[in-house]
């Protein structure tokens, strides 16, 4: 596909300058960090050789945090402090996390998102994260030997707003610019897809450590279109240990267990699951701190028993997002495994029975993530490689509504959306006199609001007393290109106006997160003003940048008036820069955007006329459908 | 061009029911290819803006244009026809007689778990609903705007209905 540029700074500027992104895989139980170099996606290791961190944080009394194997090894020792599988915490309330019982943390509920006690204080999710994503950051900072432009994090498909917000609020706090949030499945498809000049219908399934995602993609010339998605954020492989973990409490009869013990024999039924993928039989044993001896034996067809149920709780969304795309198991032309717990050959013989045929497993699927999410990553920040170019389209995976009238849910964006998309929905008061309107957002597929996850509560104020049904209330709802929804509310005769970023109910607020910058600087002896400043320094330059090289491309969309304007602009923001006060600097920012605004709209249409141009309207076949 | 423009002309498309939809697909993705906002992550604020606006344009006008009751509607729209679907719910007897058939068909067929009775029942009322969308293209041929209003308002039943089907083959897989 031939693409006509709009906007691509760097190639503008200095066409041979490689800009430094990354891919990070933010796994349950490992992650990953990649890049492209010379063309080609890798994983980068750590001084060891080793590709996977494993996500664990270890916290200390004095603050430090120790992250990866140095922590997993202390988990048995130290379980309390010792954070594993942090993922499934993300965006979720106590009472959404399943096994809290054989856990060993101390939560605290929290107001949305659940916290948990730690030696070093109170963490929420978000800033555990932050950790292992601050480690893989400087991995690649010292791999690559420079600044990095920017990163993109893959999330679950199936992760639902609250959960998109705290990954990217977690990688905001690690420092990274977030260049987009990337699906799982679509990065693994674009990985695959490259790799073997794949064309038609694929599905990516999907199963990690404690998610579970199904996409299916038709996959033409330089274009990944999701058709549909699917999947169940709460299970993946540790469900699998904690089937085998709860086998070997009823086989052995053991009391209840310490969380020292009970995370030590965690660790060995995980290890007996893994060696059970090229073994008939796995050893599972382990001293408890009682003095008593696990010692048991797991035979390969006791643990299919125990996995059925799990595996077949699978192949539901994968049935829902076949019908959602309108196609059945003939349709697919190939089968993309994901996940390390597709390892499990159970969950290989089911997928390729369900879809009768053998599912592809040439790409690691532990690295398959990381390496697309690299790649588009470079893609992204306009590293062009000759003919290397091509568009992805992704969904949204869940409905979003709005509650009406008795608890009930009225969707207003169906799930399997392409985005970005925005809908709106007219409503109107149900009582003479009402002057405000309170708005519930929810997000789910259920008929009841109970049913479905609540994102967010905001009310429309100052409506004029009318009669009831005479307000016409327009309710907007964005979803933009991460998946992340905004809503705005609007009394249409009077033009009254009120607006969510579906963010501060479950989320953190930006103070929140300016708070916890704050604290992490002065522990890593940073300063935060400074880091805030250099980062709007960087922030206009690249819009000046941008601006420049789109004024050098199409001088003609502008008369002298205006690109003087832009150009006075521009010296202003410059200006701005040499002095230490962000907020000048964001002003000047506000300022040139304004300035540029019509511009960039003259620039969309030349664009688009152009693409369309070279067609003429009586070419076109008629007939085909309808 | 404008963004206020019909989502035919956003295409470059004649306002026509007929359509070939690999063409539209092309030129849909023709045009993400241009304002979707991966184009446009090292922009200014103005342009992520306006690449977000148009992305978000461009999906709605594709999705509207794709299927072809939506696209009916549209052309009716753009003609002055209203459909008033919630106000005028007046239907011929004989329509509402077979509609009642197929429910209670539904109906049955889902309380009794038949999930093969089901699909059959799908496959019949798709090749009914595409043979009606044959006649409708016919009556958008010779701009019966009036017969047509009369066949998408029908239509919305039936593929309401098919809806009900899915929903109803769904819940037995479940």
């Amino acid at each position: 596909m031939a693409l006509f540029q709009i906007a691509e700074p760097g190639e503008s500027a200095a066409p041979h300058e490689h800009k430094l992104a990354i891919g990070i895989d933010l796994g349950t139980t490992n992650s990953l960090v990649a890049t492209v170099r010379s063309g080609i996606s890798i994983c980068l290791s750590d001084d060891q050789g080793r590709p996977l961190l494993p996500s664990v944080v270890r916290y200390h009394a004095d603050g430090s945090t120790e992250v990866g194997y140095d922590a997993q090894t202390k988990q048995a020792v130290d379980p309390r402090n010792t954070i594993v599988s942090v993922k499934r915490f993300m965006g979720r309330g106590l009472k959404d996390i399943a096994h809290v019982e054989s856990m060993p943390y101390d939560f605290i509920e929290a107001p949305g998102m659940v916290k948990v006690k730690t030696i070093a204080g109170i963490k929420s999710p978000v800033e555990v994260s932050a950790e292992i994503l601050k480690s893989l950051k400087l991995r690649a900072e010292t791999a690559l030997a420079g600044d990095l432009v920017g990163a993109v994090i893959t999330v679950p498909a199936y992760f639902d707003d609250a959960q998109r917000q705290a990954t990217k609020d977690a990688a905001r706090l690690a420092g990274l610019n977030v260049l987009r949030l990337l699906n799982e499945p679509t990065a693994a498809a674009i990985a695959y897809g490259l790799d073997n000049g794949a064309e038609g219908v694929y599905a990516v399934y999907d199963l990690g450590g404690g998610t579970f995602d199904i996409s299916i993609l038709k996959l033409t010339k330089g274009v990944f279109e999701v058709l549909s998605t699917g999947g169940d954020s709460a299970l993946g492989g540790d469900d699998f240990d904690h089937r085998i973990f709860c086998w070997v409490i009823e086989q052995t009869k053991l009391q209840p267990l310490s969380p020292e013990d009970g995370r030590l024999l965690m660790m060995r039924c995980r290890e007996a699951k893994e060696y059970l993928t090229n073994n008939p039989e796995a050893p599972i044993t382990a001293r408890l701190s009682t003095g008593e001896m696990v010692d048991i034996k797991l035979d390969v067809a006791t643990f299919a028993s125990i996995a059925q149920t799990l595996i077949s709780k699978t192949m539901q969304p994968v049935k829902k997002a076949l019908r959602d795309a309108g196609l059945r198991a003939e349709d697919i032309k190939g089968v993309v495994m994901v996940g390390g717990a597709t390892r499990m050959p159970q969950v290989q013989k089911a997928v390729g029975d369900f879809f009768r045929q053998e599912p592809l497993t040439n790409l690691d699927p532990d690295k398959v993530v990381a390496l697309g999410a690299a790649t588009q990553a470079n893609l992204l920040v306009g590293n062009k490689t000759g003919q290397d170019d091509w568009l992805l389209l992704d969904v949204t995976p869940l409905s979003l509504g709005l509650e009406t009238m008795g608890g009930l849910t009225e969707k207003v964006i169906p799930r399997n959306s392409t985005i970005p998309t925005a809908r709106a929905q007219e409503f109107t008061t149900f009582k003479d006199g009402q002057t405000a309107m309170a708005i519930h957002v929810v997000q789910g597929e259920r008929e009841l609001v109970s049913d479905c996850r609540s994102l967010a509560r905001f009310e429309l104020r100052g409506i004029p007393p009318m009669v009831a049904g005479a307000a016409r209330i327009r309710v907007t709802f964005q979803v933009d290109a991460d998946g992340l929804l905004a809503v705005a509310a609007r009394e249409q005769t009077t033009g009254i106006e009120a607006s969510v970023t579906v963010k501060p109910s479950y989320g953190l607020s930006d103070d929140e997160i300016a708070g916890m910058l704050k604290d992490s600087m002065t522990h890593a002896k940073d300063d935060a003003i400074n880091r805030a400043l250099k980062e709007a320094i960087v922030e206009a330059q690249r819009m000046i940048e941008a601006t420049e090289a789109a004024m050098k491309e199409d001088p003609h969309l502008l008369n002298e008036t205006e690109t003087a304007k832009i150009l006075a602009t521009i010296a202003k923001l410059t200006a701005s820069m040499q002095g230490n006060n962000r907020r000048l600097i964001n002003i000047a920012m506000d300022d040139l955007g304004f300035e540029t605004q019509e511009f960039a709209h003259r620039r969309m249409d030349q664009s688009i006329k152009k693409v369309l141009s070279g067609r003429k309207v009586d070419d076109i076949k008629m007939g085909e459908d309808a | 061009m404008d963004f206020r423009a019909d989502h035919f002309s956003l295409f470059g498309l004649d306002q026509a029911f007929r359509l070939d939809l690999s063409d539209l697909d092309s030129r849909y993705r023709d045009i993400q290819a241009q304002v979707h906002p991966d184009r446009f992550v090292n922009a200014g604020d103005a342009e992520r803006r306006m690449s977000m606006q148009w992305a978000t344009h461009a999906n709605e006008a594709y999705l509207t244009l794709k299927k072809p009751l939506e696209r009916a509607k549209y052309l009716l729209h753009l003609a002055g026809h209203d459909i008033q679907a919630e106000n005028n719910t007046a239907m011929p007897t004989d329509f509402l007689m077979e509609q009642m058939e197929w429910r209670e068909a539904v109906m049955e067929a889902r309380q009794g778990g038949d999930h093969h009775e089901l699909e059959h029942l799908h496959n019949r009322l798709r090749s009914d609903i595409n043979a009606r969308f044959e006649e409708l293209a016919a009556l958008f041929d010779l701009n019966d705007h009036v017969a047509a209003t009369d066949r998408v308002r029908r239509l919305m039943f039936l593929e309401k209905l098919l809806h009900e089907i899915d929903d109803a083959l769904a819940s037995l897989e479940e």
